[in-house]
Parts: C-alpha cells; structure tokens; sequence
C-alpha cells in the first residue's frame, strides 16, 4: 500500500504545487523538496529486503478485461532509479527555488515537475507493461510542458514538441510491441513474462516485437538516430535540463531495456541490435559533444554518449555488463546532475554560457566550483572517484565479451577520451584561466543552488572511496535484476594493476592530449561536418514540413469553401454507399400492397406531396414558407392516423412555433435573388432524384428487412410495472432512455443560448452604433 | 399506405435536397426543414405503421396489449422534432446574422472562413 | 405584427392554454402529453401574445423570471433527479419511486421520472420563449 502511496503522491501534490507557491512564495520550493526526500527515506527501508534478492509486488485489478492491473513491484533495479528519482528530485526542487526565484509561473513549473517525479516513480515501479506504458507517456507529456516553459520562445515551442514527436513516435511503437508481446505470450506482467522468457526467444515474432520495443527505449534514450531530440531539449530551464535530460527521464529508456533484458537477452538480434546502436551513439555524440561551446549543449552531447554506454553495456549483457551498466548509471547520475546545476549556476551568475568567453569563477563561486570540480574529475574516471569504477567496469565487460572484444573496448575508450576533454572543458575553461568580463557580475549561488552540485560532487569522491556502501545494497541487486539472476558481485576501487587500469591510463593521457590540441584535431576532422549536416535531423525536418505541406494542399483541395458542394459530395458519396446494399434487397418488396389505404390518409398524402412541391418551386419566399407549413402540419396527421398521439400533439404546436419563427425572422431574410447556373442545376437535379429514390426504396425495403430483433415488447411489458406509466412513449423519454433525453435537453439548451446569443450581440452592436449617431 | 408513403418521403429527400444545393441561405434552411420532415417519417414508416392502436396501456391493463403501435421510434421522433426546432432556430439567427454582417445571402460569397 | 383582436382573443386564452400544458405534463405519463409538449404549448401560448402584441415586457413579468433562468433550473432539475437514486445506492437515473396519500384512500405514485420530466418542461419551455421573445424585441429595434 505504501508503494502505490509513495507513487500518487506526487500527483497529488502537484495540484496544490500553485497554492502553495501562492502562499508560502520563497519557501515553496524548499517546502515541495520535503516529498521527495521524505519519498528517499523510505524507498531507503526497501534496502535490507532488495539486498537478499527480494522483491515485493502489489497488484490491484484496473481493466482487468485486457489484462491490465496497476501492479508495482519493487526490487533492486527499481529501488535504485527510485533513489535516484527522489534524491535527484530534492534537490532539483531546492535548485529550482533559487534558479526559478520570482518567475511569474513557477507554480506551473512546480505542477510539471511534481508530475514528472510521479510519473518517472510509476515507471520504475510498476510491473505491468501497460502501465508502464502509460506513466511512459506521462513522462513524455510532463517533459513536454517542461521543455517548452518559456512558451513565448519560438525555439522552445519548437524543441518542446520536436521531443514529444520524437519520443510520442517511440511510445506508439513501444505500444505495438508490448501488445504484440502480451499476444504472443499470454502475459502482461513484467514478472511473469521473465518466467515465460524461453517461449518468447523462439516465437517468430521475436524480431519484430524487439525492434518495437527497442524503438521505444532508443527515442526516449536518445540513441542514434533519435539522438538530436535531446541537444534541442536544452531550451528548457537548466533545473529540467539536469533532472529530465541527464539523471532520471533519458534513463528510463536505458530502465526499460534493463528491465526487459532478462527476457530478450541472450538472443543474438537484442546483442546485434543494442550493442551496434550503442557504439554508434557513443561514437557520433562523443565527436559532437568536443565541438559544442555552449555549456548546456555541450553536457548534453556527452550525457547522449553516456546512455550510449549503458546502452551498449546492455547489449553485452551478462554479469559484467550489468553490473557495469548499473555502476556507470549510478555514477553518471550523481557527476551529470551536479554538473548540470553548476552550469545552470554559471548561466544565473554571470549571463553566459559560452565556454569561450568564461574564466577564472572559482575565485567568485567557490563552493559551486567545488562541487563542479569533483563531479568533473569523476566524469573523468581519474581514481578515487565513483566514475573511475564506473569506467574500469565499463573496459571490464567490453574485454570480456566473445564478440568484437577489441572493436568495443576502441569505442569505449575513445568515448571514455571525449569525457576527458567534456571534464576539461566544462570546469578547467570556466573556473580556471584568465577572468573574462560578463553579462553580469558573478557571484556566489543562494545555498539552494550550490548544496545540489556539493553533495552529488562528494558522494561521487565518498562511494568512490567506500564502493562498499552501495555495492551489496544497491548495485549488485540492480545488477541481479538485470539478468535476472542473483550475481557474484565485483565492485570494488582497486582491481591490481591490470588491462584495464591501462586503458584508463590511455584514456588519461589521449584526453589531456586532445584537450589541448582540441583545435587542430577538429579543424582536421573539418570534412565530417558536411556528413553530419545530412543528419536525422534534417530527416525530422522534411518529414515535419512535408506532413504539413501535405496538409495545407489538401485542406486547400477538399475544403473549399463552397457550401453547397460540401453537401453535394456528401450526398452523391452517401447515396453511393446506400445503393449497393439496397439494390442487393430488390427482391424483398413488391407494390402488391399499393391499395392498402383509406380515403382520408390520400388526401393527407396529396397535402404533404403538393406541400413539398410547392416548397421547392414557388418563386415568393412567404409561399414557400406556408407550403414547408403545410408539409408539417400533413406529417402530424400522419402521425394522427397511425397511433402516435404524443407525436402529433408536438408536431403541431412545432408547426405552430415554425411559422411564428419564421414570419418573425423574415424581416431580415434576403429575398431569392441568387440563381443557379443551368449546368449546376442538371446536375442538383440528378443527384437529389437519386438521394429522393435511395430514401423512397430505403423504408421499403427497411420494412421487409428486420436485422435486429425488436425491443418494443420490452417497453411494453414493463412501462406499468417498474415504471409506472402508461403511456410508453413518455415513459421510454423520461425513465427507460431518461439518459438520452437529458442529452438531448442539453443540446437544446445550446443551441437555444446560442441563438440568444447571437441575437444579443446584434442588438447592443445596433445599440452602441445608435449611441454614436446620437 | 407504407409504399405511398414511401413515394412521399422520397419526394421530401429529393426536394429537401435540391433546395439544399442552391446557393440563396434562405432555401438552404427551407431544405433542412423538408428533409427533417422526410427524416421523421422515414423513421416512422421503417418501423412499421400501425392504425388506431396508440402506444397507451389501457386503464385496466397491466402490461401493452401486443397490437400496440412500436413506441421507441416515437420516442425517438418526439425528441427530433423538438431538436429540429431548436436547430432550426439556431440556423435561422445564424443566417440572419450572417446577412446582415457580410450582405449578401448568396453562400458562395461566404467562403472567407473556410479558405 | 401587431394584431389587435388576435393579441385580445389570446390574452384570455392565455390563462387556459396554460392550465393545459400543466395538464399535459402531469398526465403525460399515462395520456399523451408529457414535458415536451407542456413546454412547448405554454412558450407558444406566451410567445404568440408578445408577438401579436409586440409586447415583450408583460410577457416577461407574466413568467416572472428572464426566460434564460428556466433553462438553467430545468436543466438542473432533470439532471438532479438523477442524483436521487445514488443516494440509495441505484446507479444514475435508476427510476425511484415512493407513494405518497392516505393508505387505501387516495395514493399518487411520485419518482424522479416525474422530477426529470418537470425538468424537460421547464427547458424546453425556457429555450422557445427564449429565442422567441428575443426575435420579437430584435424586430421592435426596426
């Protein structure tokens, strides 16, 4: 019960998130962060049972048809992306508090955030897929309003929906998948589909139901192709950015695979698939990541290369994978969200973030310098820090795996040499060096803004130090998750002077050399630059402009304007659509029964034929109005003459109010003074005979063809005895189908308001013209 | 009576119809008048017609006798007939505002929001 | 479209047209009759005097409240009989039914059908006298 709690809770709150910003107006934000740290603490408790390889699962029946229960289950993969959900998320609360000081819509800012938190929570926690599915899109639909929060920027409105298509298409594919898998395997949890995961490696569609899957997973992880969503994401305010875009939403792409991978993993197409996706990111983000100059871009290029690690960690699989994979995460997590708030930090103090023209602010901000440092070393991978273990577990699993050994372990490393250079670039060129005049004078941060960066830069150097801390209670159940399998955890600092601290040392000294020599190797690389500009996202871009062009020249075709050929195509399609069905009935009726009618029901016939004819032929608009009269007042006899007294009763006193109607409008109604073009009115003339004659041979063969079985009876037997009337038809509109007709006076009320409404407008526009004239 | 009265309700479609098509607004509401009339009594005469049998319980009854006329298309006219008013109200404010605002009744002349 | 002896003949008829579209409503459910045509019979009745008398104001004072107020009562009426049978844990619109009367003498069946169908009175009466007194005073303007 507590998890479902700790889930909606967010969600609750986010609806007061604007009331309180309201009332307690600085204190907010620190006062939202209280949820997610109390959310921390007791996801913390869940440590002692997910330690021993536990797991505890809730399921509750939503749309138990389709096989759809909002179940949770928490083990050690979800109990560490929860962590990290609330941990990150408190102090992103606390950072936007400073960050976000005085904007005028912070309190929709917070509903976003709350809502996002809430979502990410339902993901990893969930066990269904649907479900997952769904908090899924919610996530999409938060970061959304995230991105896109300085609404009034054109770049944002654009990068903001650029990120829901991107990542909306995913989902829809991801949807495919899911439904397919749960077809094929008869299951919908994540749990009981581990189990069945042997059936499902052989099911010939096992291809088809990965690519979907995996489509859903790379788009929201940014893998390549789907990778320049993410750089463009930067529009939105830095808190977002160092919460959605590094730490927590980008990574439940990298969550989902993990979490699926005990089911797919082992296949060749998943190894082929997710390693080959993997490497290919990391190597196109690395090269774009150097060449970046602003600070946010930057961050965000090589955060694209870091879930292209963990990518490519996952398609090796195994206990080495995953355990490095988890590893990498964690520490990932911590450096990349800290670093984000120290350039977010950099931007609010001095007004700019270009790396060019910054320097020398650690005399200014020390303790944001601080921190900033120690999560740059840790992103370096340079001993003691957390990220050191991360990459030595990283080079581990890629000189362990039977395939391609050498070529992986080349990407990770040159990966691994593009983060040395990020770390350089992002701390050495803006603390150190030579001051450069900014925007502003920069000072220290409000201690919201520094304690984020301050405690994630330490917690890297702390865990670094002391793996043993989270080792056996986090990473190793994480890891377990993974493949599904208790694992013989090796997470420790020191490994012995080994191939892979050689590689670090290669990675070191080629990362210190391209760094300074960054210039001259990007001017070489220059000719690259003509590929990429080919890249997916002027892919994006002609698909966008082509959907729209598409559009805009059909609207121009079908929607013309033209009122009567609107009703002229759909007259000639419905009759098109009608015909075929009616002439397959030709044989059921006959005219045998012509003679079949009495002396006053003729007369009653004639009234109505000669009324219509008279409607659509006299040239005088008073004439026609008595005849369409007339037409009415011969339907109510009919209704007279076969039983439906209520019917005639309401036809006649319609008929009534329709002539009134009609002589009190007829003042302001233009006279028949259009005529139609002779070719034009041929053609009326053929296509309404026709829909005349669909409708004539519609009721007769309507009365000779009974589809349904009648409920009248129905009606008839129980209007007395449950509900006391009798007279049926008024029972059938005020009690059996009471519900309709509460529609129905809904929809007269409309339109009754509506009519008033126009007719006021008119009158006080006279009115205030008559005001003028006087 | 029901292939007379089949005859008409084509008549009311097919005049309804041509009214519809023209391009004067007026004739355009007469048409959907007409052809809401036709509707009715397509509605009425395609669930069968039934003479002097209203679908009204007698007094000492406890149940419908069995020749009673079908009730639900009547229920279902009853409403129509009502909406058809309030529609036809609604379009003829409409209309009337709509030649005041742009003068002209001729709705090829109105195709400025459409375009 | 003033008329002097229809506007006078109509008047008188006013109060009886009335009393009918009552009768209508409340016998509706076992004669024909019922909401809809209540309604209707009574906006017609009101709505034919202000047109022949082109006076819209006595009219207004005769139904006491603008006629837009009806509406929103009706509605709120027909939708809240609804309500009742939730109260006694029926789903919505569940017709509910309670007598009321001396045992063995007089008894009158009351439900929220009956409720619902005063509800339908008051809209559809509200909607045409609505409309048709506006279309009235917007002739009056010229």
């Amino acid at each position: 019960m507590g998890l479902v709690v700790s889930v909606f809770s967010g969600f609750v709150l986010c609806f007061f998130a604007p009331l309180i910003n309201k009332l307690a107006k600085n204190l907010c934000g620190k006062l939202l962060a209280l949820l997610p740290l109390s959310l921390c603490i007791y996801y913390l408790t869940f440590i002692p049972m997910v330690s021993k390889n536990g797991s505890k699962l809730l399921s509750y029946p939503w749309i138990p048809s389709l096989g759809i229960n909002l179940s949770f289950n928490i083990d050690g993969l979800s109990l560490l992306f929860a962590i990290v959900i609330c941990g990150m998320g408190t102090f992103i609360l606390l950072y936007s508090d400073g960050y976000l000081a005085g904007h005028k819509q912070l309190g929709r800012f917070y509903v976003s955030l709350l809502a996002f938190m809430a979502s990410m929570l339902g993901v990893v926690l969930s066990d269904n897929v649907f479900t997952i599915f769904m908090f899924w899109e919610l996530t999409s639909l938060s970061s959304y309003f995230l991105i896109g929060f300085n609404h009034e920027k054109e770049s944002a409105q654009k990068a903001a929906l650029q990120a829901l298509l991107v990542t909306g298409f995913g989902g829809l594919a991801m949807l495919a998948g899911l439904i397919l898998l749960s077809i094929t395997s008869g299951h919908t949890e994540i749990s009981t589909l581990v189990l069945n995961a042997s059936s499902i490696q052989q099911h010939t569609l096992l291809l088809p139901i990965l690519i979907l899957i995996l489509l859903g997973a790379f788009t929201k992880s940014a893998q390549f192709p789907f990778h320049f969503w993410l750089p463009n994401a930067m529009e939105a305010p830095t808190p977002v950015s160092a919460y959605l875009h590094s730490s927590t939403m980008v990574k439940v792409g990298i969550y989902f695979m993990a979490r699926v991978s005990p089911i797919f993993s082992g296949t060749n197409e998943w190894m082929v698939i997710v390693t080959t996706v993997g490497a290919i990111t990391m190597l196109i983000s690395a090269y774009l990541a150097i060449r970046q100059t602003i600070l946010k871009k930057i961050l965000a290029y090589s955060t694209i290369c870091a879930l292209g690690i963990m990518t490519l960690l996952l398609g090796i699989g195994g206990s080495l994978g995953a355990t490095a994979a988890v590893g990498f995460l964690f520490g990932h997590a911590l450096y990349k969200g800290a670093l984000f708030m120290v350039a977010g930090t950099i931007d609010h103090e001095t007004g700019e973030r270009d790396i060019t023209k910054l320097g020398g602010l650690r005399r200014y901000m020390p303790i944001t310098a601080t921190g900033g440092i120690m999560a740059a070393l840790s992103m370096a991978g340079i001993i003691p820090f957390l990220g050191f273990i991360g990459k030595e577990s990283l080079y581990t699993a890629t000189l362990h795996t039977n395939n391609y050994s050498v070529l992986l372990s080349l990407v990770s490393i040159l990966a691994n040499v593009a983060f040395v250079v990020v770390s350089g670039m992002v701390v050495y060129d803006t603390f150190y060096r030579d001051e450069q005049t900014t925007p502003k004078n920069p000072h220290e941060a409000p201690w919201t803004m520094w304690l984020g960066p301050l405690f994630l830069g330490v917690m890297g150097l702390i865990l670094g130090l002391v793996p043993g801390l989270i080792g056996h209670s986090l990473i190793g159940p994480a890891a377990s998750a993974i493949i599904g399998r208790p694992i013989d955890l090796h997470f420790v600092l020191w490994h012995g002077f080994n191939l892979e601290l050689g590689l670090t040392a290669i990675t070191l000294i080629s990362g210190f050399a391209l760094y300074i020599y960054k210039a001259k190797v990007l001017s070489l690389l220059g000719p690259l630059e003509v590929i990429l500009s080919y890249g997916p996202l002027k892919f994006y871009d002609l698909l966008i402009n082509g959907m729209l062009s598409l559009a805009s020249s059909q609207t121009k075709l079908l929607q013309h304007g033209y009122l009567r050929l609107y009703i002229l195509v759909t007259a000639i399609v419905g009759s098109c659509l009608v015909w075929p069905h009616l002439i397959s009935h030709f044989g059921v009726f006959d005219f045998e029964g012509w003679h079949d009618i009495h002396t006053n029901e003729v007369i009653v016939i004639l009234l109505i034929c000669v009324g219509a004819i008279m409607t659509f032929t006299v040239k005088s608009r008073m004439a026609a109005i008595i005849s369409l009269g007339v037409v009415g007042y011969g339907v109510g006899l009919v209704f007279i003459l076969f039983s439906a007294p209520d019917l005639a009763m309401t036809q006649f006193i319609i008929e009534t109010l329709n002539v009134v109607l009609f002589m009190l409008a007829f003042y302001h109604l233009p006279t028949y003074e259009v005529t139609t073009h002779p070719t034009n009115k041929i053609m009326n003339i053929v296509v309404s005979v026709s829909f005349g004659a669909m409708a004539a041979v519609l009721v007769l063969v309507a009365l000779h063809v009974q589809l349904f079985e009648s409920i009248a009876s129905f009606f008839g037997k129980y209007s007395l005895s449950r509900a006391h009337g009798h007279n049926i038809v008024n029972v059938i509109l005020v009690d059996f189908r009471g519900f309709d007709t509460l529609g129905e006076i809904t929809v007269l009320s409309v339109a009754g308001i509506g009519a008033y409404a126009l007719l006021k407008l008119k009158m006080t526009e006279r009115e205030e013209i008559e005001g003028v004239n006087k | 009576m029901e292939i007379e009265l089949a005859l008409t309700i084509g008549l009311l479609y097919g005049g309804g119809l041509y009214m519809m098509l023209q391009r004067n607004i007026i004739k355009l509401i007469l048409g959907v008048s007409l052809l809401g009339h036709g509707t009715n009594l397509l509605i009425f005469t395609a669930a069968g017609l039934t003479r002097s049998w209203p679908p009204i319980i007698a007094k000492t009854a406890t149940a419908a006798n069995e020749n009673l006329a079908d009730p639900l298309p009547q229920a279902l006219i009853l409403t129509a007939i009502v909406i058809g008013f309030a529609l036809t109200a609604f379009i003829l404010v409409l209309f009337q505002r709509a030649y005041t605002v742009l003068g002209t009744s001729d709705t090829d002349d109105m195709r400025a929001t459409d375009r | 479209m003033k008329s002097v002896i229809f506007s006078t003949a109509i008047k008188y008829l006013i109060p009886l047209l009335l009393l009918f579209s009552l009768f209508l409503l409340v016998s509706g459910h076992d004669t024909p009759g019922g909401g809809f045509c209540g309604g209707l019979l009574a906006a017609a009745a009101l709505s034919l005097y202000a047109m022949a008398s082109d006076d819209t104001a006595s009219v207004k004072k005769m139904v006491k409240f603008d006629p837009i107020n009806y509406i929103g009562v009706g509605l709120l009426l027909a939708a809240g009989s609804g309500f009742i049978p939730l109260l006694m844990g029926e789903a919505f619109m569940t017709g509910t039914w309670t007598k009321v009367g001396v045992e063995g003498s007089w008894v009158i069946p009351i439900g929220t059908p009956v409720v619902f169908d005063i509800g339908v009175y008051l809209v559809v009466f509200g909607v045409t006298l609505l409309v048709l007194l506006s279309l009235v005073e917007e002739n009056r303007g010229n």
